[in-house]
């Protein structure tokens, strides 16, 4: 096939910046773990509530001291839908949905998940200090809009801990590695 | 020719009539985003006119037009279609699916937008309807592989023109890849919104759905882009710039639209992050052909201009015939492609996609997408074709003329905002911005009344484009009409191409299949292998 030098260069051109996007990515996802939130775990979307996984709600610390937060999401309202944070420290959410799909959109972070029924979302990020709205982003009946929440984030040291025991049985590890 | 223009016309009708309405729903959602404190404002309003807005535009416009564009085609191609009488079954089926739909969805019994994320559950009507429209589309992928291998029967070894083979690369492609969407509907979402099961399960539904998804999205494209490849160039007075190469975009389209639907489920759980990856890589390399599109597209224009005596580095750009409509239309289509084609790499980065999912910035894309380069030019083509096809002279010209204009203009106000509110964390898809007074929502309010305006003035662009498709067709003068004709390609070799590598789609399908193996296989085997637990239905609406 005779192709025109000029579009030679062009083509040649675009394979190199493919390139680049190649392996920019490919260096963040396996070399450094930057991925989106991809957990794998199903859970029963009719007893969610009372699953031992979910059923204390709201933030809490583990044997290594990481801290947690946990949330059911149902039309039209965040399971709790006010917490509080330390800042810069990495703060891992567990999620699920007892009804439709939600969206946990933690506004002007990069903190965010699909919430799907009968599976459970999981995402870790930190964030910098400031009061967040946390809103619903997936189509969930007409209260869509409505659905929000908050977070506050504090300094570090002023954090006044959690506010909820860990879960009797907290999620099994693997399968997953959230964004940060 | 004279069966075959009757059964294109009636497939445009219907994607005008969709159009129309479509664009009125439109302003229901400028009239929330401009808070406008209107009695039949309500969110059950909106959330209907989102859905109807959505399915009518991007499903029922954009397919009943790649289908009268492809009867024409292939007409063209071979003198006949090769089997008028399915052409007519096809478009009756898919008529009745869109009354079907829209009945359900207008008498909101189905505001479940249009990508149906279960467990939302719809009337049956509206599944039931949506995939009539398929099983019609169906039929005419038969009509165009036939069409494409009598041509090539007829030709030795001479290649089908590109148009030709432009078209039928759509149509196995739109063949393959509705195989998700049919699987969604006949195995999950039909028996179960008839109640013969009584759960889904949601993500499965959400990986059929991306499965066709994400073609579906190169669907309405390549349409637009064998427009520009073969028609466009003639148009504005010049010749196609390296035409084998066009062969070869279409080919890489077909193989590589399809194993990338993942990179809209980047947020979703379920799914482990290395088959994202994998995703990702196949999403990067299908810019390629786009890339060498936006090349050879400008480079034929380049020699249009200076054919018809442009002169200096850029003297030619304006010497393009800006005044003919298809021109005009198609030449602002690929400007805003171009910001869209930015926020598309944006949307399907591995990592950025977590500031942007879901965001206004979503719909923004898409409407410099699908929006304006599929519409836009496919609006334009209207122009172009409706006369050729009717025999009627095309009516009221000055406003077809500034059409495109205040198209661009509108998509400009309303896209870019988008864009900016989106990075700026506002959700996509909600009836009212103030989450209760959040300072935070309050930053968006200065521009989403931007939007709203980029709004009103798209849906005056769009009431143009109604009226003047109505009045041609209605009562457009009797005249004689020029035929259509393909763009000469340049530097043709004397006793023309030779059938190639790229020419064989058969083979190239095969390709296609294997990758999708590689890509789905193994992540849908492994989704079947856990411990799932299904959603009963939901009606919030
Ligand atoms: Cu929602
Ligand atoms: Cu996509």
């Amino acid at each position: 096939m005779n192709v025109d030098l000029y579009e030679r260069i062009w083509m040649w051109g675009t394979a190199g910046m493919l390139a680049l996007f190649f392996g920019s990515t490919a260096v963040a996802a396996i070399g450094r773990q930057f991925q989106p939130p991809s957990h794998v775990e199903t859970i029963n979307p009719a007893a969610a509530l009372s699953d031992p996984r979910f059923a204390s709600r709201g933030v809490w610390v583990d044997d290594q001291g990481g801290v947690h937060v946990t949330v059911i999401g149902m039309m039209f309202v965040w399971l709790p839908d006010h917490v509080t944070v330390p800042a810069e420290t990495p703060v891992t959410f567990h999620l699920t949905s007892t009804d439709v799909t939600h969206g946990y959109q933690i506004v002007r972070t990069n903190g965010q998940t699909m919430v799907i029924p009968g599976y459970v979302s999981r995402f870790t990020t930190r964030f910098a200090p400031g009061e967040y709205l946390i809103a619903c982003n997936e189509y969930c009946g007409l209260g869509h809009h409505a659905m929000a929440g908050r977070l506050t984030v504090v300094p570090a040291a002023e954090w006044a801990g959690p506010g909820t025991a860990a879960p009797a049985a907290p999620a099994p590890e693997g399968g997953d590695h959230g964004s940060h | 020719m004279a069966r075959t223009e009757r059964l294109a016309l009636a497939n445009i009708w219907v994607a005008v009539l969709a159009f129309g309405v479509a664009a009125a729903m439109a302003v229901m959602q400028a009239i929330s985003r401009a808070n406008l404190e209107l009695p039949f404002r309500s969110s059950r309003m909106y959330y209907m006119s989102v859905t109807a807005h959505g399915v009518l535009m991007a499903l029922v416009f954009t397919t009943f037009f790649i289908m009268a564009l492809g009867y024409v085609t292939a007409d063209k191609e071979n003198g006949k279609l090769q089997l008028p009488r399915v052409g007519w079954a096809a478009f009756g089926l898919a008529t009745t699916g869109v009354v079907l739909a829209a009945w359900a969805i207008l008498t909101f019994k189905a505001s479940v937008l249009y990508t149906f994320y279960p467990p939302l559950q719809a009337h049956p009507a509206f599944y039931i309807g949506l995939t009539l429209v398929v099983v019609g589309s169906w039929l005419w992928v038969l009509e165009m592989v036939l069409s494409w291998r009598a041509a090539r029967k007829a030709r030795a070894d001479r290649p089908v023109s590109l148009a030709m083979h432009g078209t039928a690369a759509n149509a196995i492609l739109w063949a393959f890849c509705t195989l998700g969407v049919a699987a969604e509907m006949l195995f999950l979402l039909i028996p179960w919104s008839l109640g013969l099961v009584k759960t889904v399960d949601p993500l499965l539904a959400r990986m059929l759905f991306w499965f066709f998804g994400h073609p579906l999205v190169y669907f309405w494209v390549l349409p637009a882009y064998v427009l520009w490849y073969t028609l466009l160039p003639k148009e504005a007075g010049g010749r196609l710039f390296s035409e084998p190469l066009g062969r070869m975009v279409f080919v890489l389209f077909l193989i590589f639209s399809t194993p990338v639907g993942f990179h809209h489920q980047f947020q979703d759980p379920g799914i482990s992050a290395n088959w994202k990856l994998l995703h990702t890589f196949f999403t990067m390399i299908i810019s390629f052909p786009s890339l060498v599109t936006a090349f050879t597209i400008c480079a034929s224009l380049e020699v249009a201009g200076r054919l018809r005596g442009g002169q200096s580095l850029f003297g030619w750009i304006r010497r393009l015939p800006w005044g003919n409509p298809f021109v005009a239309a198609s030449l602002l289509a690929m400007l805003l492609f171009l910001v869209g084609g930015f926020g598309g790499a944006i949307n399907a980065a591995y990592m950025l996609n977590s500031v942007v999912h879901n965001t206004a910035w979503i719909h923004g894309h898409f409407h410099l997408t699908v929006g304006s380069a599929v519409a836009l030019t496919f609006m334009g083509a209207a122009y172009y074709f409706v006369p050729r096809l009717s025999g009627r002279r095309l009516e009221l010209v000055p406003l077809a003329k500034i059409q495109p204009y205040l198209w661009f203009l509108g998509m400009l106000l309303f896209a870019l905002p988008n864009h900016f509110t989106g990075l700026m964390g506002m959700p996509r898809r909600i009836f009212t911005t103030d989450y209760a007074g959040a300072a935070q929502a309050h930053a968006w309010e200065a521009i989403t009344g931007l939007t709203a305006l980029g709004g009103i003035v798209l849906f005056v662009s769009a009431a143009l484009f109604v009226q003047v498709m109505l009045v041609t067709l209605l009562m457009g003068q009797k005249e004689p009409q020029p035929p259509i004709a393909w763009a000469e390609p340049l530097g043709e070799p004397a006793g023309g191409y030779r059938a190639g590598l790229w020419d064989r789609l058969g083979l190239w399908f095969v390709v296609a299949v294997v990758l999708v193996l590689i890509a789905y296989g193994y992540p849908l085997w492994d989704h079947f292998q856990m411990e799932r637990f299904g959603s009963p239905g939901f009606k919030p609406f």
